[in-house]
């Protein structure tokens, strides 16, 4: 897909919460979000995820990674679900085996993409999770 | 020098790497992603690449150095570096890391440590390589021209 026919979203006014403990995938996250014109804050794991959320602040998406320190992704899903959480969260992780895999959806993930992420993976993710409409 | 032969420079130096195996297709993602609001963006995640890695590689010697090699903290470690090569597209750094992981699941030492020094080498190689191109890219931009886009062609 070329740079002139990616969607911009930014009409639509998405936010996203972009949660990862590595820089560099936190810094390539955002852009791919920003990209498509979404709004996006970042935290390096899932507790400060949660606080972000008891602090008031409400995301469309969440990308949540899943081995972070303090609180992974799997410990925090579960934490925001049953705070009441409804944001679509899409589990990004470099684990793939079926058995995390599973785990991780089990915690109240909406989705699931393998890293690295690109533009069509997150383009998959919005158009799962009825963010996006492909034409 | 004129500047058609230094783009073409840059061309096959940046397919030479492809076909190498040192890059994979996740690069050209971050080619992609850069634009006129960010025209240093791959440079910039590249760098932050670099300063994690040589951060993780210093952990694991050292974690690996210890009497008592404790997997519990070598294995995040070869995890976190093996995450970010992948999403920068340092393939074979990426391979080498998967290989290390494995043996860290059967906690022999003597095959981590051939590891590291695998991981550490194809690691020095992407950084070699990468900074000789993005100063080919530097050469171009100051002669006034443009970063031609990389057809691979395969």
């Amino acid at each position: 897909m070329t740079r002139e026919e990616l969607p911009n979203l930014a009409e639509s006014k998405l936010t996203a919460l972009v949660v990862d403990d590595n820089f560099v995938n936190q810094s390539i996250h955002q852009k791919l979000l920003a990209r498509l014109g979404i709004q996006n804050d970042v935290v390096c794991n899932g507790k400060e995820a949660v606080d972000a959320h008891c602090s008031g602040r409400n995301y469309d998406l969440i990308l949540m990674d899943m081995d972070m320190p303090i609180m992974n992704g799997i410990q925090a899903t579960k934490r925001l679900r049953e705070m009441g959480i409804e944001s679509k969260i899409a589990g990004v992780t470099t684990r793939a085996n079926e058995g995390e895999k599973k785990e991780f959806m089990e915690a109240g993930l909406n989705d699931f993409q393998e890293k690295p992420l690109t533009i069509s993976k997150l383009l998959s993710i919005l158009h799962k999770l009825d963010f996006y409409v492909q034409t | 020098m004129d500047l058609v032969q230094m783009q073409k420079s840059l061309q096959d130096y940046t397919k030479s790497l492809f076909l190498e195996g040192i890059l994979d297709s996740q690069f050209l993602q971050l080619q992609q992603l850069q634009d006129e609001s960010n025209p240093d963006f791959v440079s910039q995640v590249v760098t932050l690449f670099f300063q994690d890695s040589d951060r993780i590689l210093n952990d694991l010697s050292l974690s690996l150095g210890q009497q008592v090699v404790d997997f519990k903290k070598v294995d995040p470690h070869v995890h976190q570096l093996k995450g970010s090569s992948s999403s920068i597209g340092a393939q074979r750094v990426k391979n080498a890391c998967v290989v290390f992981r494995n043996f860290c699941e059967q906690q022999n030492v003597e095959a981590c440590h051939r590891c590291l020094q695998q991981v550490k080498q194809e690691y020095y190689l992407v950084k070699n390589r990468l900074e000789t191109l993005f100063k080919l890219e530097q050469q171009i931009v100051a002669s006034g021209g443009m970063i031609p886009a990389v057809e691979l062609g395969f």
